[in-house]
């Protein structure tokens, strides 16, 4: 089977439309609400999410042939649970303002719903080439959506992308307020919605 | 030959050679990254005594240098640490505070000039919720509220106190709205660390 034939193709686009994991079936809402106050955690959060689907994908579809049936939920969570654990210790290394303000919700990568679907959907009965492209597409999908609130959320919430400054001084003179209401997580919900109804609206066909 | 990955005793083999090799590769991952943590640690404690300073913009290497300028030295009374500054000429007294907030532990550090009040604080916390108890840690603005403070008493009780409702605007600071656990947890551990440092100053 070639590398990008039209059924891995597939398998890669899907989760990005489609099956989008968080618009089309709406999973791993509770930490998509957490971490986007501001944009850079947002990305950090996507990123872990997408590496970490993508190798746990890998590695269960690898070794999925010798995983006992009656346990296979036990061996995926110790996989995922193991790869949450490296990444959160390279964070910690390497990035630590962002560990820090992501906190707990990088340990909670391990019951994010995305991860544990893919692998009993996806990666338990097919090859490991078509399980990192869908761990991939999942992951991006998910860290999209993450994008989008995160970006507006700190626009309008803090008047800011990445830490900078985006809304000029001369706005504030004005008297343009920073909406306080997009720093709180009722507000990353409602955004979310706002993003479903786009993409159902414009993006979604059904097939 | 096709093995049963049903059979008992494949399940125990199975499990307990992948947890092994989990847990060896978990183990050389803590192991090898643990000296660069511990020196983001030991840096973020530097740059919160910082910010309790008054000195909020600075990151990296030029933390550790203003640090360095500014902390003479480093004491330790029944394990609460002190931090002995000088800035412009001025000696402050930068001590550690460690409580219980809402959901779990909180920390901080109190800068205290010469006369006993207040010259800059900065609190930290583990898991107080987002947009109400955090905001110990993330507004400045309420930080910002201790500063000039009265400490002490003439009998060096401590009076500095966080309050739902400020009647005496020398030594008492408003607490954060809708966080009124997480503020008493802020007045509780003042109070319960401060005590000590008036004693220590005396000696």
């Amino acid at each position: 089977m070639a590398l990008f034939s039209k059924q891995n193709k597939e398998v890669f686009t899907n989760p990005l439309n489609l099956d989008h994991p968080i618009l089309g079936q709406v999973l791993g809402i509770c930490s998509a609400l957490a971490v986007t106050s501001q944009l850079k955690p947002a990305i950090v959060m996507g990123l872990a999410v997408t590496v970490i689907t993508a190798f746990a994908n890998v590695i269960i579809s690898i070794i999925r042939n010798t995983i006992p049936n009656r346990i296979r939920i036990v061996v995926q969570l110790v996989v995922v649970a193991a790869l949450v654990t490296i990444v959160s210790q390279i964070l910690k290394a390497f990035a630590y303002d962002v560990s820090v303000q992501l906190s707990v919700y990088v340990g909670l990568i391990i019951t994010n719903c995305i991860l544990m679907g893919r692998l009993e959907a996806f990666a338990m009965q097919n090859k490991p080439w078509p399980s990192f492209l869908d761990g991939v597409g999942n992951g991006l999908g998910y860290a999209m959506v993450l994008v989008i609130v995160g970006a507006v959320r700190e626009l309008l919430g803090r008047g800011s992308l990445l830490g900078f400054q985006i809304i000029p001084d001369a706005c504030y003179d004005f008297g343009y307020v920073n909406n306080g209401m997009m720093t709180m997580p009722a507000m990353a919900l409602i955004l979310v919605g706002c993003v479903i109804w786009v993409h159902r609206a414009y993006f979604y066909k059904e097939k | 030959m096709k093995l049963n990955t049903n059979s008992n005793a494949y399940i125990i083999i199975y499990s307990a050679i992948l947890v092994v090799i989990v847990a060896f590769l978990l183990a050389f991952v803590y192991q090898a990254l643990k000296p660069m943590q511990d020196a983001n640690v030991a840096l973020d404690v530097k740059k919160q005594i910082l910010y309790s300073l008054n000195i909020r913009d600075l990151d990296g290497s030029a933390a550790e240098a203003k640090y360095a300028e500014v902390v003479k030295a480093e004491k330790e009374i029944d394990g609460q640490k002190v931090y002995e500054c000088q800035i412009d000429g001025k000696d402050i007294l930068v001590a550690s505070l460690k409580g219980m907030g809402l959901w779990g532990g909180i920390s901080g550090y109190i800068a205290i000039n010469g006369d006993d009040t207040v010259y800059g604080a900065y609190f930290n916390h583990e898991s107080e919720t987002a947009g109400l108890g955090a905001e110990i840690k993330d507004s400045q603005a309420w930080q910002e509220k201790f500063i000039g403070k009265k400490i002490y008493d003439a009998d060096g009780n401590v009076v500095l106190s966080v309050v739902k409702k400020v009647e005496s605007p020398d030594t008492q600071v408003d607490c954060v709205t809708g966080a009124t656990l997480t503020s008493n947890g802020v007045d509780a551990m003042i109070k319960d660390c401060l005590k000590n440092v008036k004693k220590s100053k005396e000696e």
